[in-house]
């Protein structure tokens, strides 16, 4: 979620009332809003540290904190946002080029006439922008905004997209002119823009919008011209925003010009830019879109579990900044302004409904749901159930390790050869420890012993648990080309110990499981069979049979395995496949 | 345990109550030449066995040898051994002084007791017999006998560092109401002999120390407080209908744990950053095409009532596997398998093992439990979904809940779930729900007018809170410590709050 900075008193001025900070909180926790924190600076004064929904694209500045909150305590009615015509329409366009198409194909722009800067305002402008790169934009990588002080440049402006070697400019707040190969270099180390450096580096073309004189406003996604900087002193404000995605640069620019259009001579007014596309096509920015969404009341009532008239919904949703008309007596129409992106379906509307009436007020008059089912258990959860129980009382303790592995935990220190596993390899993870999901919980519970070293002897541990492994059957992997496979394990560690203790523990466990012992490998039932595994002591090692097929094994730790979990102690472990032990026994299917 | 010996001393004792009516243990070790120690072992064994003795306790200043008191307590002191040394001519006094150990001394204290006088360069001895009165003094006071010498030597002794002071416990017995002077030997333990003869019944038993811990032979095995609290929270939905839903599927495609939940592909929580992507195998092998391509269409061009999230959607995107970041992922699966084979009201729930990448700290874990609640019916309202987060909380003891509206990308309305914390003396979250959008249910082919109710949690949150620890390592992983599982071996929650009692 968002976290908008909003000095207090700003905001309180805006709402016409001071607030403490328990009135504040209540305010927000009402509306959906969360102070996360309160910074007291001795020159800035008090900052609230505001949570926002992530899809409020409308509250993620103080101007439209304020106004939403205003609009919400009825101290303020919606503005109503207006396209001017443009002054001088032929300056006012941007002209795409074709070669655009291979980095950055969309662009839109808007200008915003008469401003007044103050500090604050500027502050606010930037940190919008800001907010709007990193959330809706994804870090510029979808839009990317620049704005310019419109008597400082001459339209029509040029959409262009050209070698590096090919552009050349003053960056924003330096003084030389950087070629954008070199310029880029740059970039790459330095800590606020670094993170957008790759987003064209490699492109054959970079993105550049100048000026009929050739002068460069921006190249997007990376930095702006210093030429057209905004001053406290700029009073006409040329907005483009450059994209990858058309209908989110259409967002962005909407709420940019409509959060900040409130500080023009005339409020609420924007004059638009003309975009011409190389196919011709012709689109005029900003849309200021007023949408028409019909909400449904007896959906909006049965959503929110309330009766409420056409009426009193449409005057709800007003102080939701969704200005309403109820339409007979089962219809509202909205009218969904330009701020309100959020709003997709009626089910949006119905949830503003539910906000403006109040969480607190439903809660009063809450009920159970009619809904009578009959409860029932996963079976193999059932299953693994009472077999943790088994082990306990075996005096085995249950350990709760991770399913994420180092490859070293999984691999080399077990001795295995991770060539020949059939493991779920993890792309990205942000430490070794999430390398790889295990295949085997052995690893997990010989660690657990490691990190114990403190408790007296016998350690006996186990762990009931799943285990995935790469599989091309689309049923069993349920589509995704992995399954679980849900495994026993169990480890008893001491000064002295046989393979005999974990085999007792496996003959209790096929004896609670009804598998007799079959003794001489042919018939029905259990049996041992020697078997290598790497990360068993050779000679003592055995596959564990059910019925001719293997289920797991059963053996004495291999020494080095123990010393590379850093122990000193024999071990017996076993591991069994209990999916494949029920399934064979028609059990848990 | 008294041995044979042990015995002796405690008959010693009862036979000199009797006679004398009172013993004092530090006197009656003097007089009987056994160690103070041992008196005392046999008094305190006596006073286990009831009446037989009353004691009291008298703290004494006493004095005892220090080492230099002891060595000449055994070899004489310097004057005597001087003496002892001398052949009956004598010895010239440089011969003396070169080789005898503390000459000086010696040769003082032994003129001075007229037991040595000179003769020209001689000395010789005046006596032909001594008796070394420090050796005895020293020997008494180190035998407990300290009454034998005055005063104004021990000051003198004390002074030459040969005795310190030292305080002193001693007991004075005398007979108790049940005195006896036959104490019969005490048996250890009752065995099967004693009670199939019978002759358990003229024993007396060596009495139980109530006051000491009891010895486990074998450490018992435990369950894991974390799974310990998970069959609580299952026994919860079990007791409410829940049916729990096969959660055992840790890779799951992007399509089903984001597509299908109507998250859009741009959206932050399907960065790298946040979840982990499976390089192999990195591709999902098989989707609902029919059902895909509704999803599709929905997330770009809208339906339903939407107008969706107009962007060129991508099947690449959603066709990567990843390590599902919550199980929300299997609700989808579980209401699409419903609508498939025909609706009808359904509850799930699940807890299991979801996966976030972050970067390890205190409370953040890489894989957590997510317990979450689904309730698929048809016109349910969010005070239903608030009525059902109210009953599974109060079986877990918390009655106090709020709801804040809240953002979530596939609930709306969405709301957080706080509760107040007594402790903290404020509203804290315990939970997130909502009711699923229609654009993730009615591509899926559940009907109109059905509505879907959800709640989620984490299970280790609960847990951390419950077992009053910080560092959540501590509790999960191969880190855990040991001794939490150990002290643990039961897990209660409170679930008889009486419902209905909101205050």
């Amino acid at each position: 979620m968002p976290t908008v900075s909003v000095n207090r008193d700003v905001l309180f001025n805006a709402l016409g009332r001071f607030y403490s900070d328990d009135e504040f909180n209540e305010l927000c926790f009402q509306y959906g809003l969360e102070v996360d924190d309160v910074v007291d600076d001795p020159e800035k004064g008090i900052t609230y540290k505001i949570e926002v929904g992530a899809n409020r694209y409308d509250l993620l500045c103080c101007e439209g904190l304020a106004l939403a909150l205003s609009v919400y305590l009825g101290k303020k009615s919606l503005p109503n946002y207006q396209l001017m015509p443009a002054k001088e329409t032929e300056k006012y366009k941007l002209i795409v080029k074709p070669s655009t198409a291979q980095v950055r194909p969309y662009v839109v722009g808007a200008v915003l006439r008469n401003m007044k800067f103050t500090q604050a305002v500027y502050d606010s402008f930037i940190d919008l922008q800001d907010k709007l790169h990193q959330n809706l934009a994804r870090k510029r990588t979808l839009v990317a905004i620049g704005t310019h002080d419109l008597d400082t440049v001459s339209g029509p402006f040029i959409y262009d997209a050209k070698v590096p070697q090919d552009i050349s400019f003053v960056p924003l707040n330096q003084s030389q002119a950087i070629r954008a190969d070199k310029l880029l270099e740059m970039y790459s180390h330095d800590s606020h823009l670094k993170e957008y450096v790759p987003i064209i580096k490699d492109k054959p073309v970079y993105p550049v919008i100048t000026d009929q004189k050739g002068v460069v406003l921006s190249m997007p996604p990376i930095i702006n011209g210093n030429h057209s900087k905004i001053t406290l002193n700029t009073r006409n404000v040329f907005i483009e925003c450059t994209a990858t995605d058309r209908y989110k640069a259409q967002i962005v620019l909407d709420t940019l010009v409509c959060m900040f259009s409130g500080y023009c001579d005339q409020p609420y007014t924007v004059e638009p830019v003309q975009v011409e596309y190389p196919d011709g096509e012709r689109v005029q920015y900003p849309t200021l879109y007023y949408r028409q969404q019909e909400a449904s009341v007896s959906y909006c009532n049965m959503l929110t579990g309330v009766n409420e008239t056409a009426e009193s919904i449409a005057a709800m949703l007003t102080t939701m900044s969704l200005s309403a008309k109820p339409q007979g007596q089962d219809k509202v129409i909205v009218e969904v302004p330009p701020t309100r992106y959020d709003i997709l379906h009626e089910c949006d509307i119905a949830e503003d409904f539910a906000v403006a009436y109040g969480f607190d007020r439903l809660a009063a008059d809450m009920k159970m749901p009619p809904t009578n089912t009959i409860g029932q258990e996963f079976e193999l959860n059932y299953l693994s159930d009472k077999l943790r129980l088994l082990l306990s009382q075996n005096n085995y303790t249950e350990a709760a390790t991770f399913s994420l592995y180092s490859r070293i935990d999984m691999g080399e220190r077990m001795k295995v050869n991770l060539e020949n596993e059939s493991w779920v390899k993890v792309a990205n993870p942000k430490t070794t420890e999430c390398e790889a999901v295990r295949i085997s919980l052995l690893p997990g519970l010989l660690k657990t012993l490691s990190a114990n070293k403190h408790i007296s002897l016998p350690l006996k541990l186990f762990e009931v648990s799943d285990v995935v492994l790469r599989d091309t059957c689309p049923s069993a992997t349920r589509g995704t080309g992995a399954r679980n496979q849900r495994h026993i394990c169990a480890i008893n560690y001491n000064v002295k110990v046989g393979i005999e203790k974990v085999q007792g523990l496996l003959d209790n466990i096929m004896v609670a499981l009804k598998v007799p012992y079959a003794g001489d490998n042919n018939s029905q039932g259990y049996y041992l069979e020697e078997k290598e595994h790497p990360s068993y002591f050779p000679g003592f090692c055995g596959s564990v049979i059910i019925s001719g097929v293997p289920v797991g094994h059963i053996g004495l730790v291999h020494p080095e395995v123990i010393t590379n979990f850093n122990l000193n102690n024999p071990a017996a472990a076993l591991e069994i496949d209990m999916q494949k032990v029920l399934e064979l026994i028609n059990l848990g299917k | 345990n008294m041995g044979a010996e042990g015995m002796d001393v405690q008959q010693q004792i009862l036979h000199a109550l009797e006679k004398n009516g009172v013993v004092i243990s530090n006197e009656f070790a003097v007089s009987e030449k056994e160690t103070h120690q041992k008196v005392v072992g046999a008094i305190k064994s006596l006073e286990s066995l009831g009446n037989v003795i009353n004691v009291k306790q008298i703290a004494l200043k006493t004095w005892e040898c220090t080492d230099e008191g002891n060595n000449l307590a055994t070899s004489g002191s310097h004057e005597a051994r001087l003496f002892n040394s001398l052949p009956p001519e004598g010895r010239s006094l440089t011969d003396i002084k070169a080789s005898f150990p503390n000459s000086n001394f010696a040769l003082g204290a032994a003129m001075k007791n007229k037991w040595l006088k000179k003769e020209g360069e001689k000395v010789i001895p005046a006596v032909s017999a001594i008796e070394d009165e420090v050796q005895i003094h020293l020997k008494a006071i180190a035998a407990g006998g300290e009454n034998s010498v005055p005063d104004k030597i021990k000051a003198e002794y004390k002074k030459r560092k040969l005795i310190k002071e030292v305080d002193m416990t001693v007991f004075e017995v005398s007979k108790g109401s049940a005195f006896t002077t036959s104490v019969m030997k005490q048996e250890a333990e009752l065995t099967k002999e004693m009670i199939e003869s019978g002759q358990w019944k003229g024993k007396t038993f060596k009495p139980f120390n109530f006051k000491s811990k009891g010895r486990i032979e074998q450490r018992s095995g435990y369950l894991h407080p974390l799974m310990q609290l998970r069959s609580e929270f299952r026994q919860i939905f079990l007791e409410m209908g829940f049916t729990e839903m096969p959660t055992n599927n840790y890779v799951e495609s992007a399509f089903w744990n984001f597509d299908a939940l109507f998250q859009p592909q741009q959206h932050p929580a399907r960065d790298a950053h946040d979840t982990f992507y499976v390089a192999e195998p990195g591709k999902t092998i098989s989707v609902p095409e029919d059902y895909l391509q509704k999803v599709k269409k929905t997330h770009s061009s809208g339906g339903y009532g939407s107008i969706g999230y107009q962007y060129d959607w991508s099947r690449e995107e959603a066709h990567k596997n990843l390590l599902r970041t919550h199980t929300t992922a299997v609700s989808a699966r579980m209401l699409y398998k419903l609508a498939q084979e025909g609706f009808q009201p359904v509850k799930f729930f699940s807890i299991d093992r979801v996966f976030r990448n972050e970067t390890l700290d205190a409370t953040h874990l890489a894989e957590f439990n997510q317990i979450e609640g689904v309730v698929a019916d048809y016109s349910l309202s969010i005070k239903n979904l608030m009525g059902l987060i109210k009953g599974f909380f109060e079986k877990i003891g918390i009655t106090k809940l709020r709801f804040k509206p809240a953002y979530n990308p596939y609930t709306e309305p969405s709301m957080e779930i706080f509760s107040y914390h007594e402790g903290l003396k404020k509203w804290v979250e315990v939970g997130n729900s909502g009711m699923f959008r229609p654009e993730m249910l009615r591509p899926m082919g559940i009907p109109e007018k059905v509505t879907v109710a959800a709640w989620g949690l984490s299970l280790e949150r609960p847990a951390m809170i419950m077992y009053g620890i910080n560092n959540i390592r501590e509790l999960v992983g191969p880190r855990v410590k040991m001794e939490l599982i150990l002290d643990n071996p039961l897990c209660t929650i409170d679930k008889w709050t009486p419902t209905g009692n909101n205050s």
